[in-house]
């Protein structure tokens, strides 16, 4: 619970708004002058009758122009459900955790530095002892519980930031949606298991 | 007598030729609803509809289902009677100007001789504005008894639109009508044979055309719609079956109006160089034709932004106007002369 400020405490009510004092003479109002800096337009004589007929006439087939050679061209559409937009190698997406790649051990130690990184305060950590037969990760201590609440973050990706161990990292799925709020409270075996490869990468200087 | 009827065939031909010509027209309107989303969606560089059916070709089935599947609802300031009939009263209006499109001339089908059009009135052009002055109350009523705010604007810029470039685009016509010495739409098309009008009639030929933009309530001139401002226009209270009608006859509209200016500028179903094909080609020649202009307004619809209303108006007073003006003027001096 943060400490609360206190209020500023209330003004009496005969306290008047201080005012400057109004000089004996009245205040004269002098009008502005711009100066240097008066940009003056030049604008093109109105056009004639003959004149803006034929002007008119020739812009608006310089449109039809313009969007006749839209038609030409290929659609710029990317048919989501079918094709994908691919994504840039640092996109922020769902999150991973991850392992050891030699030993298969998780890198989490559960210090919960990620959830105090959090603004949006959506990740749980509760950490357990590592024993000699129960040993799940490589440090002290490990996470017995890591939840995120993917209906909560911001995808802002402090965590990843935060984490000693490079544990979690942003990964590339955005096909987070769902039906029900509480399939979004991911967790950490949702989080370790290996993502559906279903984002494409976007190419080196596409 | 009103008017007479060029050529004039049994009643059952009659019958059968008015319920082939009204669906085609009706199975002509998906079409171009489909043929605008897929175009402005090309020319906005995007694919348009793309999901239902191959190539988004079932949109406009499910766009018509879901709207006569939605619920007839109706402001409580409305005025229920006018509300219901507003729309249909555009919808008739709209297929009944359908029906004086020539697609060809008289055929014999199977020994009958069949005119390929609705009816051949002698008094063509003025039936079609006869209907375009109808079509204005179903933007008109529509517009003030749905008791909304914006409706009424939308049918009060609709009103004064209409009626302004309604006179342009008579005048535009005048010159044609004097050059063709008839007012038969299937006799402008024969008059056409040594030289389409569009070639004399350059100028008449532009000032219709802009002004039939402004007569369909289309862009640059849909200020009777104008979506940023008004939200929908006239038709901003209307929802399900209803505002399919007015959606369907403000496409029939631009399909009349291609097919006008098919018939009196390019020559009907006259193909150019003396070409002549066997006579069932004529309805493929004047629907290619039509085409041609439906994917003009499209075009235009994704080019021009919408004008001001003092500009239209004063476009279509100050400028439209003197211009048809002079242009009937000049043809008929160049007609007194040429004869």
């Amino acid at each position: 619970m943060p400490e609360e400020t206190p209020l500023p405490a209330p003004l009496p009510p005969d306290a008047a708004p201080q005012l400057p004092p109004v000089p004996a003479g009245g205040v004269t109002v002098t009008a502005w002058s711009p100066g240097e800096d008066v940009i003056e337009v030049q604008r093109t004589p109105a056009p004639g009758p003959a004149r803006g007929t034929w002007r008119t006439f020739r812009e608006t087939a310089r449109g039809l122009a313009t969007t006749f050679g839209r038609m030409l061209e290929k659609p710029v559409t990317i048919e989501y459900p079918e094709e994908k937009t691919p994504v840039y190698p640092r996109f922020r997406g769902r999150h991973k955790l991850h392992r050891f790649e030699d030993t298969g051990l998780e890198k989490c130690v559960g210090c919960s530095l990620c959830a105090a990184a959090c603004p949006a305060d959506c990740i749980r950590v509760v950490a357990a002892e590592n024993t000699p037969e129960h040993r799940v990760s490589a440090g002290e201590r490990y996470a017995a519980v890591y939840e995120i609440n993917l209906s909560r973050c911001i995808f802002c990706g402090y965590c990843e930031v935060a984490c000693p161990f490079d544990a979690i990292t942003m990964g590339h799925d955005y096909e987070l949606s769902d039906y029900d709020r509480t399939d979004l409270i991911f967790t950490k075996e949702m989080l370790l298991a290996e993502p559906l490869e279903r984002t494409p990468l976007r190419n080196e200087g596409e | 007598m009103i008017a007479t009827v060029g050529y004039y065939e049994e009643w059952w031909i009659q019958v059968l030729k008015a319920i082939v010509i009204f669906a085609v027209g009706l199975q002509l309107v998906p079409v171009v609803v489909l043929a605008e989303r897929k175009l402005l969606g090309r020319f906005q560089a995007r694919y348009g509809p793309n999901r239902i059916g191959p190539y988004g070709a079932l949109q406009p089935l499910a766009d018509i289902l879901k709207l006569l599947t939605k619920e007839q609802f109706r402001p409580s300031t409305s005025v229920g009677f006018l509300f219901a009939l507003a729309p249909l009263i555009s919808i008739v209006t709209a297929v009944a100007a359908f029906a004086i499109i020539p697609f060809g001339n008289v055929q014999n089908i199977f020994g009958t001789p069949v005119g390929l059009y609705g009816v051949d009135v002698s008094i063509g052009p003025l039936y079609l504005f006869a209907f375009g002055a109808i079509a204005f109350y179903g933007i008109m009523l529509g517009g003030w008894s749905s008791g909304s705010k914006y409706s009424f604007l939308g049918a009060m810029r609709g009103a004064a639109q209409l009626i302004s470039y309604e006179v342009a685009q008579g005048l535009a016509l005048v010159g044609v009508i004097m050059t063709a010495q008839t007012l038969s739409l299937t006799g402008i098309v024969e008059a056409q044979k040594g030289m389409w009008f569009i070639v004399p009639q350059l100028f008449g030929f532009l000032i219709f055309l802009t002004a039939s933009f402004a007569e369909t309530n289309r862009a640059p001139f849909d200020l009777t719609e104008a979506d940023a401002e008004l939200v929908g226009g006239y038709n901003t209270e209307y929802g399900g079956g209803r505002f399919a009608s007015y959606y369907f006859a403000e496409y029939l509209n631009v399909l009349v109006v291609s097919g006008i200016v098919t018939t009196v500028f390019l020559g009907g179903w006259l193909l150019p160089f003396g070409i002549h094909p066997p006579g069932w080609v004529d309805p493929f020649v004047v629907l290619f034709k039509m085409s041609l202009f439906t994917f003009l307004f499209i075009w235009v619809r994704a080019t021009l932004p919408r004008l001001r209303y003092d500009q239209l108006m004063s476009f279509g007073w100050k400028v439209l106007l003197p211009l048809a003006t002079l242009n009937a003027l000049v043809t008929a001096v160049l007609v007194v002369v040429t004869h």
